[in-house]
């Protein structure tokens, strides 16, 4: 819910901007190998929040990741985790960040409460305190009785669980995790996304996720970092992507008086000169719902007056995002006319 | 009221169990032990390990075998001693790692596998390496582990030799100088037979290729070594035989304690390597030690993330 305010009215997205404090800061990082530029000339800063980072196969994600966790110097520029320099505090970074291989990592023949108890002490947490921890954040997870039973046992949706539980453990500041959703279903992809979202809202943990499924990201980050061949291609927060237009999206019941309630608001505000579109998409059944573009406070006030003059119910009236999808697709074809111009 | 109190209890107890899975995310600010402790939690961590604690049952017998098998000899031959009043044990405590050199070899074979493929096999390798250990940490941790495993395995039978010695009245000054000489000598025997290991062990993934490689190395280097050493002794080119030692990972133990901690050798004739050849065996051992050390780093470096 507090996501769908966010998107309503801008000044929420305000108030984050004036807690923002860098959590990660690179400042023209580049990486190059003998044969491949992993990253060039990489500068961006992310705050505190859910951070998506978009990129195909090979954009240099992990690449980034690496270099932030210290494990892997840089060919040039520096980057910042927590305030802290990469090069020389890299120790002290890991201490404070956790991470969420992509691959599997977890050994079959022990059990979930044992890998995270001594992955809890491999990040410098006395014994009881590994216990303790191990057993709030497998439960903050999601995993119960089965977390006594050996993990070779379990199936992708509770590995991933331990996969994010051994990340969180030790109470990081911040999380990177890396294609958390893959190989999962529809619903354990939608719990996954819960559960990032939660590390933020409720457990106060930034998280940088990587993915490469826009749709995703668009539900669960507040900033979307794309890169592309270790270049940036755009940072921005995922207000600013979908909110280029507010849609309004309404639906109303119908009643004795207006037997198609749908066409009687349709008419009335067409009447009232503001355009209204068709929300059915040629699908079934969603020829209930209209939609029309905000123009501000008083739209809403408009819609209100006009469904309470009809003796209308107003069933739903929410703010329809665009996808993120979408601007990628409308500034890749700007860019390719750009191309063409250029040309 | 005193009657509904105890009633609602009961009633309340669904509830409260639903309040368990309800308690907020809490934040941890206790202490943050660092690098060195996480080292050292590794280090107790693949320790047990070698012994299977911590692991399943199944994984507990061949170690616990093993061990029970290296102890057993040396419970006999102090009850023989005791019950013979013999004037000296049968075997000396030099001696007794080199005959039981067969149970070390597969004890080797079996944990230094267990110790590195499986965290290479199942990737957990850059979990580690994501937190504040570096990749010398790693490396120091599971070779410090694997040889403290060897050398519980192999200083146990020596402490129950002593410790018989002891109850059957045998000259303390003596066998205390014997046992010193035994721990020194398995005390490099474990550095030694644990980096082979582990450095062969470290290359695959694979648990099986890792514990056949292990035994291939230790029994095939012992077999050639012995065999030319024996044909040497025939053809009475004993000069030769101290040199030929010095390729096989036992007969360099056994070369090093017969040259500088009292032992007779078992090469073909007892011909140890003089004091000077025993430089050599040395600077051999530990230079071996030393390369093994290197060369995981060298491979840890590369595996990372």
């Amino acid at each position: 819910m507090p996501r769908q305010l966010c998107g309503l009215t801008t000044g929420v997205v305000r108030v984050t901007i004036v807690e923002a404090v860098t959590v990660i800061a690179t400042e023209s990082l580049s990486k190059r190998f003998p044969r491949v530029t992993a990253l060039d000339r990489l500068s961006v800063d992310v705050g505190p929040g859910v951070t998506g980072l978009v990129g195909a196969n090979g954009a240099g994600k992990s690449t980034l990741i690496k270099i932030l966790l210290g494990l892997s110097p840089a060919s040039e520029g520096r980057a910042e985790v927590l305030g802290l320099d990469v090069a020389t505090k890299g120790a002290d970074i890991r201490e404070r960040v956790g991470y969420m291989p992509e691959h599997d990592c977890l050994p079959p023949d022990v059990s979930a409460t044992e890998f995270v108890v001594h992955m809890a002490r491999m990040s410098g947490l006395p014994p009881t305190a590994a216990r303790e921890r191990t057993a709030d954040t497998l439960r903050h997870v999601g995993l119960y009785e089965e977390r006594y039973r050996p993990i070779g046992g379990y199936s992708t949706g509770m590995k991933q669980r331990v996969k994010l539980a051994q990340a969180l453990v030790h109470d990081p500041q911040l999380v990177f995790l890396d294609e958390p959703t893959n190989g999962l279903d529809p619903v354990g992809r939608d719990e996954m996304l819960g559960l990032i979202r939660r590390i933020h809202t409720d457990f106060g943990i930034s998280v940088l996720v990587t993915s490469h499924l826009l749709g995703e990201l668009e539900r669960t980050c507040d900033h979307v970092v794309v890169i592309d061949g270790g270049k940036l291609l755009r940072s921005s927060s995922t207000t600013d992507f979908t909110q280029t237009t507010a849609t309004l999206a309404i639906e109303v019941t119908d009643t004795d008086e207006h037997p198609d309630g749908t066409r009687a608001v349709r008419e009335s505000l067409h009447a009232r000169g503001v355009e209204v579109l068709d929300g059915s998409n040629g699908l079934p059944g969603a020829g209930h719902i209209l939609l029309l573009t905000a123009q501000g406070e008083e739209t809403y006030d408009l819609v209100r007056d006009v469904v309470a003059d009809l003796g209308l119910g107003l069933v739903r009236m929410e703010q329809r995002r665009h996808h993120i999808s979408e601007v990628f697709t409308s500034e890749e074809e700007q860019r390719k006319e750009a191309a063409v111009h250029g040309s | 009221m005193a009657v509904e109190q105890p009633m609602r209890s009961p009633v309340a107890t669904p509830g409260d169990q639903t309040r368990i899975h309800n308690i907020g995310y809490r934040n941890y600010d206790g202490p943050r032990l660092g690098r060195s402790y996480a080292t050292r939690s590794l280090y107790s961590q693949s320790l047990r390990g070698s012994y299977g604690l911590g692991r399943s049952i199944k994984s507990k017998v061949l170690p616990m075998l093993l061990f029970v098998v290296m102890c057993v000899p040396a419970a006999i031959m102090v009850a023989v001693a005791v019950a013979t009043k013999a004037k000296d044990l049968p075997v000396d405590y030099t001696r007794y790692a080199i005959i039981m050199q067969a149970v070390i070899s597969l004890y080797v074979a079996s944990q230094a596998p267990q110790s590195v493929s499986r965290d290479l096999r199942f990737k957990t390798v850059p979990l580690y390496f994501s937190r504040p250990i570096e990749t010398a940490d790693y490396v120091r941790a599971k070779y410090a582990a694997l040889a403290s495993a060897l050398f519980v395995l192999t200083a146990a039978p020596l402490l129950v030799l002593y410790v018989g010695a002891l109850l059957a009245k045998l000259d303390f000054a003596d066998q205390t100088k014997g046992f010193a000489q035994g721990l020194v000598s398995v005390a490099l025997l474990s550095l030694l037979f644990a980096g082979i290991g582990l450095v062969i062990a470290s290359v695959t993934p694979r648990r099986g290729f890792g514990i056949a490689a292990v035994i291939a190395v230790m029994t095939i280097s012992y077999g050639a070594v012995s065999t030319l050493q024996a044909i040497a002794d025939n053809q009475d080119s004993t000069g030769a035989i101290p040199w030929i030692g010095l390729f096989s990972p036992v007969t360099l133990i056994d070369g090093v304690q017969s040259a500088f901690l009292g032992a007779s050798s078992a090469f073909p004739g007892a011909v140890g390597p003089t004091n000077g050849e025993g430089a050599v065996y040395v600077l051999v051992v530990l230079g071996l030690i030393a390369a093994c050390y290197g060369l995981l780093l060298r491979r840890y470096k590369k595996v990372g993330l």
